[in-house]
């Protein structure tokens, strides 16, 4: 389902390792359906990462970021109860959001 | 000139040299960036007045041979302190620039992810830091291209 942000994280030594899949056609624009007409460009431009309201980490996507993009990264100094929030928005405005409470 | 007008051409000027070097306006326009359709054009906007060198402390771990090049797992990781920006720019797509990470005091220049190859390329990661870009390639064989989907 569009929309949302599947989570997983955890953590070690107070680092939090984050897994995100986000499900998204990723359309880089040059790609034909089969009657041969060009299926637009449909993709992830902004995903920003939050610890607890805080800004973390934002990553900026051009169309050749994957399908369903999967993207890892780590948090300094998590704790369990600390709250993960992922946000994006496409070329085409809309968003998605998933949070993930570490435990 | 009185002091006070002296005082407020400097004050002007200070704040234009911020913008200026503020990574804020590499941010602005890096939306154009990814428009870009050659390597060299997207290298040169994201370093910008910075020098930039090749580093081996940059640890890339992308495939030599991917069977699929609709899903390449690239993962990168870098103990280069003060690390702003982390950017995938594979030389032979359509768009070169894949993605740019901005990493901040709180987060580690490590991240992994996967990207599209339309054909065999050589891959660039760039890591910004605020006064120097420092860079490291791969060379990535394609079976079959990501543009099939």
């Amino acid at each position: 389902m569009a929309g949302t942000v599947k989570l997983r994280g955890k953590i070690s030594d107070g680092v939090g390792r984050i897994k995100s899949l986000i499900p998204h056609p990723m359309e880089t624009g040059t790609r034909r359906d089969e009657a041969g007409n060009l299926i637009p460009a449909h993709h992830i431009e902004t995903v920003t990462c939050y610890k607890n309201g805080n800004q973390v980490l934002k990553a900026e996507w051009g169309a050749a970021v994957s399908k369903n993009p999967f993207f890892e990264f780590k948090v300094k100094n998590c704790v369990p109860g600390d709250v993960i929030r992922m946000e994006w928005t496409d070329n085409l405005g809309e968003r998605g959001s998933g949070e993930l409470v570490l435990k | 000139m009185n002091r006070r007008q002296w005082l407020r051409t400097c004050g002007a000027a200070g704040a234009v040299g911020v913008v200026l070097m503020s990574p804020l306006r590499v941010l602005a326009s890096v939306r154009e960036v990814f428009k870009a359709d050659a390597a060299d054009e997207v290298v040169a906007k994201l370093i910008g007045a910075r020098p930039m060198e090749t580093s081996d402390r940059i640890k890339v771990k992308a495939p030599e041979l991917a069977q699929n090049g609709a899903v390449v797992a690239v993962k990168i990781s870098t103990d280069l302190p003060d690390v702003s920006a982390i950017s995938i720019v594979i030389d032979e797509n359509p768009n070169p620039l894949t993605a740019r990470f901005e990493i901040s005091p709180d987060s580690f220049a490590e991240i992994a992810t996967r990207v599209k190859m339309g054909k065999s390329s050589n891959l660039q990661v760039l890591v910004e830091t605020a006064d120097k870009v420092y860079v490291t390639s791969r060379q990535v064989k394609v079976g079959l291209g990501g543009c099939g989907g």
